[in-house]
C-alpha cells in the first residue's frame, strides 16, 4: 500500500527527443493517493499505457522520478516494486489450475501454504471463481480468464497498487458491467490503490472516484467525473467527456461586445471584461449542449439560431443549430417540444467557460 | 431450411476414394499380397498365411535390429529435444544477429542424407578427418570401423548435428508467438526464470513439440542413408538398423514374402508408437475431472 507520486516525469521512446511531439509522456507531476480508485482516461496513443508501464516498472522513464511513499523506485524492476498489473488481454498460466494461478504470485515469494490457501479462497470468493478452482486455466472463457488475471493481483494483500490496462476490452458487453461492479466492490473491500486505464468515459466514471484525462502525453485534468463534466479544464476534456461533446465558439471582442465571427453573443458583462484582458488569438467560449437553454419564442437576452436538424434519441433529443457561422448542439429533454425553424438560445453565465490556448481561464465575478 | 436426404450423395466421395486408393491403398495392398504368399516365379506361388510374419517376429537378427532401432531413436530424441529447446531459448530474437543465427542453425537441415553420411565419413577418418585425427592425436584410439562404441557415438553425434536444428527452429517459432504481456505478467507476479520457462514457455511450445517429437521419431526410426554411408551397419552388425536389414532382405536377397511381412510390421510399429506419443502429449493438456462438481 503506497502513495504513488510522479515528479517531473517525462518519457520518450526516441533516444534523442527534440520537440515536444517526440515525447510519449510530457513532463508532468502527479500524485495517486493511497487507497484511491482512479481512472486514466484518454484516446488511443495518448500515453496512458506508457504511463502505467512506467509506474509498474516495465518501462524506465527518460527523466523524472517515480516515488512510492516518497521513496524513489526508478531503478527497481517490477518484481521488486510489489505492484500488480492486469493487461488488456487476459494472461493466465495455461497448464495450471485456477487455484494454482491465483496462488502463483504468493508461492513465488515462498508464502506459507496455509496463508496461500486462505488468500486464494478469499479472492476466489470475491471474484466468484470458487466453483472453477480445479479447472485448468486454459479451458476458461475470456472473461473467466480475465478474472483470474485480476485475482492474481488481488491475492497479494500488501501490493502498492493494482494497475489495470483496459482490462475489459475482450469481455462481452453484458459481463463488462458486472465485472466493473465487481472491481468497485473489491476496491471497497480491500482498500487498495487502483489505477484503471481506459478510453471509455462511462467505464472511467463508474469505476473511479477521480479521473485523470490524458491528451498528447500530458494529464490535462484530474478531477471527479462531475468536475470534468461541469468545468472541463481543457477543450479536449470538453470534447471527450459528455455525449455529445462541448460546444466551442471562437470569440473576440468588438466595440465592447462579444462576437463570434460577425454574430454578437448575449453573454454577461464579466465574460466581456475577462475577454478584454486576453492577448492571445486562440480564444474560445465553451458551453455544454445540456446547458444551452432553448426557447421557441424570444425571451430576455436570447440569440436567434436556425435549426438544421433534430435527432430524437428517445429520452432526449439533440438539436443541431446554426448560430452565425458556428454549428452548435443542444440537448433538450423529451417533454420539451422541439421548436421548428428558428430557436431562441440563452447561455446561462454559470455554465460558460472561457478557453485561452485551449486551457480554461477562470472568469472573475 | 429443409435438409434433403439423398443417398446418391455418397458418390461424391468417389474422387477422394480413387485418389487415396492410388496413393496409399493399392501400393500397400501389393505388399500385403506378397506378405501372405511364397512366390517362386510368375506362375508358381503358394499361400502361406501368417507364416512369414511369425518367421520375421522370431528372427533373432531382426529382433536385435529392432532393439537397436529403439535404443537409437530414444537416445536421439532424449538429446535433440532438450538441446533444441535450449538452443531456441538462447537464439537472439531480433536484429541482424537473429537472421545470422537462424541461417547458421538451419544449415545442416539443407544437406541431403547421404551427403551428411559422406561428410561425417571423411570427418571421422583417422588419417585425414579433422575429428578422427584430432582424437587420435589426443591419445584416444578412435576407430569407428573397429569399435562399436565409437561407431554408435558417432552416429548419434551425426544425427544430433543434422536434426537438432529442426527442433530448435520449431521451438524458436513457438517462442516468437508468445505475446510480451506474458513475460510482463510473469515479472509482475515475481516469477523466477525457471517458472517462466516451466509455466509460460514450455506450455506454449507443446504444439510445436508434438510435431517435432513425431517427426524426429519417424525420421530416426526409418534412418537409412547416413549410417549406411558412415559405417555400413558395422562393425559387425552393431549399427545395423531396421531399414538396412529390410533393404538387404528385399533388394539383396529378393526375399519378397518375408520382406513384405517385415515391411508391414515395421509400418505398424511406427504407427503405434506415433499414436502413443501423440495421445500421451495430448492427454497432458486435458482438464482433470472437476472433483468438486
Amino acid at each position: 500500500m503506497a502513495e504513488i507520486a510522479l515528479k517531473s516525469l517525462a518519457h520518450s521512446y526516441l533516444s534523442n527527443p527534440e520537440s515536444p511531439g517526440d515525447y510519449a509522456i510530457r513532463e508532468m507531476n502527479h500524485v495517486w493517493q493511497q487507497g484511491g480508485a482512479y481512472a486514466l482516461l484518454g484516446p488511443s496513443g495518448c500515453g496512458k499505457s506508457t504511463l502505467l508501464n512506467i509506474i509498474s516498472g516495465l518501462l524506465e522513464p527518460s527523466s523524472g522520478d517515480v516515488l512510492f511513499d516518497g521513496e524513489r523506485v526508478n531503478a527497481l524492476p517490477p518484481e521488486l516494486r510489489n505492484i500488480a498489473q492486469v493487461f488488456q488481454f487476459p494472461v493466465v498460466y495455461d497448464t495450471m489450475t485456477v487455484y494454482d494461478n491465483l496462488a502463483f504470485p504468493l508461492r513465488n515469494v515462498k508464502t506459507p501454504e496455509d496463508r496461500v490457501h486462505e488468500r486464494v479462497m478469499e479472492v476466489a470468493d470475491a471474484l466468484e471463481l470458487t466453483s472453477q478452482l480445479k479447472r485448468k486455466a486454459k479451458n476458461l472463457t475470456a472473461d473467466e480468464k480475465q478474472k483470474v488475471s485480476m485475482g492474481r493481483g488481488l491475492v497479494r494483500d500488501d501490493v502498492s497498487a493494482i494497475l489495470f490496462d483496459e482490462p475489459l476490452t475482450v469481455i462481452d458487453p453484458h459481463l463488462k458491467w458486472k465485472l466493473r461492479r465487481k472491481l468497485k466492490e473489491i476496491h471497497q473491500r480491500f482498500e487498495i490503490t487502483m489505477v484503471y486505464v481506459t478510453h471509455d468515459q462511462l467505464e472511467a466514471s463508474t469505476f473511479a472516484d477521480k479521473i485523470a484525462v490524458m491528451y498528447e502525453g500530458q494529464v490535462v485534468q484530474f478531477g471527479t467525473p462531475r468536475e470534468l463534466f461541469e468545468a472541463p479544464n481543457h477543450t479536449f476534456v470538453g470534447y471527450f467527456i459528455g455525449s455529445p461533446g462541448m460546444n466551442f465558439l471562437e470569440v473576440s471582442l468588438r466595440d465592447g461586445h462579444v462576437v463570434s465571427g460577425t454574430t454578437e453573443l448575449a453573454v454577461g458583462r464579466e465574460f466581456a471584461d475577462a475577454l478584454g484582458e486576453i492577448r492571445s488569438t486562440n480564444v474560445k467560449l465553451g458551453i455544454r449542449p445540456e446547458f444551452i437553454e432553448v426557447h421557441d419564442a424570444h425571451v430576455e437576452g436570447s440569440m436567434v439560431a436556425d435549426i438544421i436538424h433534430a435527432q430524437d434519441l428517445g429520452t432526449y433529443s439533440i438539436l443541431y443549430l446554426r448560430l452565425g457561422d458556428t454549428t452548435l448542439k443542444a440537448r433538450i429533454e423529451e417533454e420539451q417540444p422541439t421548436p421548428s425553424g428558428k430557436a431562441y438560445l440563452r447561455f446561462p453565465g454559470k455554465w460558460i467557460g472561457l478557453y485561452v490556448d485551449e486551457f480554461r481561464v477562470e472568469i472573475a465575478s | 431450411m429443409n435438409k434433403i436426404q439423398n443417398n446418391r450423395a455418397w458418390w461424391l466421395i468417389l474422387p477422394m476414394l480413387l485418389l487415396v486408393a492410388f496413393s496409399a491403398i493399392i501400393p500397400l495392398m501389393t505388399v500385403v499380397n506378397y506378405s501372405v504368399q511364397d512366390v517362386f516365379d510368375a506362375n508358381t506361388r503358394f499361400f502361406t498365411g501368417t507364416e512369414w510374419f511369425k518367421e520375421m517376429l522370431n528372427d533373432p537378427a531382426l529382433q536385435a535390429a529392432l532393439l537397436r532401432q529403439f535404443a537409437f531413436s530414444l537416445t536421439v530424441l532424449a538429446i535433440e529435444v532438450p538441446l533444441g529447446i535450449g538452443i531456441a531459448l538462447i537464439m537472439p530474437k531480433r536484429g541482424w544477429q537473429a537472421s545470422a543465427v537462424l541461417i547458421l542453425v538451419t544449415m545442416p537441415l539443407l544437406i541431403p542424407w547421404n551427403v551428411v553420411g559422406s561428410i561425417w565419413q571423411i570427418f571421422t577418418r583417422g588419417d585425414i578427418g579433422l575429428m578422427g585425427w584430432s582424437l587420435r592425436e589426443l591419445g584416444y584410439g578412435y576407430n569407428i570401423t573397429a569399435n562399436p562404441v565409437d561407431a554408435w557415438a558417432t552416429i548419434i553425434l551425426m544425427d544430433v548435428w543434422h536434426w537438432t536444428p529442426l527442433i530448435a527452429l520449431l521451438c524458436f517459432s513457438g517462442l516468437r508467438s508468445i505475446p510480451d504481456a506474458y513475460y510482463q505478467a510473469a515479472r509482475i507476479d515475481r516469477a523466477s526464470r525457471w517458472a517462466v520457462f516451466r509455466y509460460i514457455q514450455l506450455p506454449k511450445l507443446t504444439n510445436v513439440l508434438v510435431i517435432g517429437v513425431l517427426l524426429r521419431f519417424m525420421h530416426s526410426f526409418m534412418i537409412y542413408a547416413e549410417p549406411f554411408v558412415l559405417t555400413g551397419g558395422g562393425p559387425g552388425s552393431s549399427t545395423t538398423f531396421l531399414s538396412q536389414s529390410l533393404t538387404t532382405m528385399a533388394i539383396g536377397q529378393q526375399d519378397l514374402g518375408p520382406s513384405a511381412a517385415f515391411s508391414l510390421i515395421y509400418f505398424l510399429i511406427i504407427l503405434l508408437v506415433s499414436w502413443v506419443f501423440y495421445t500421451a502429449i495430448m492427454n497432458m493438456q486435458k482438464d482433470k475431472k472437476n472433483e468438486e462438481a
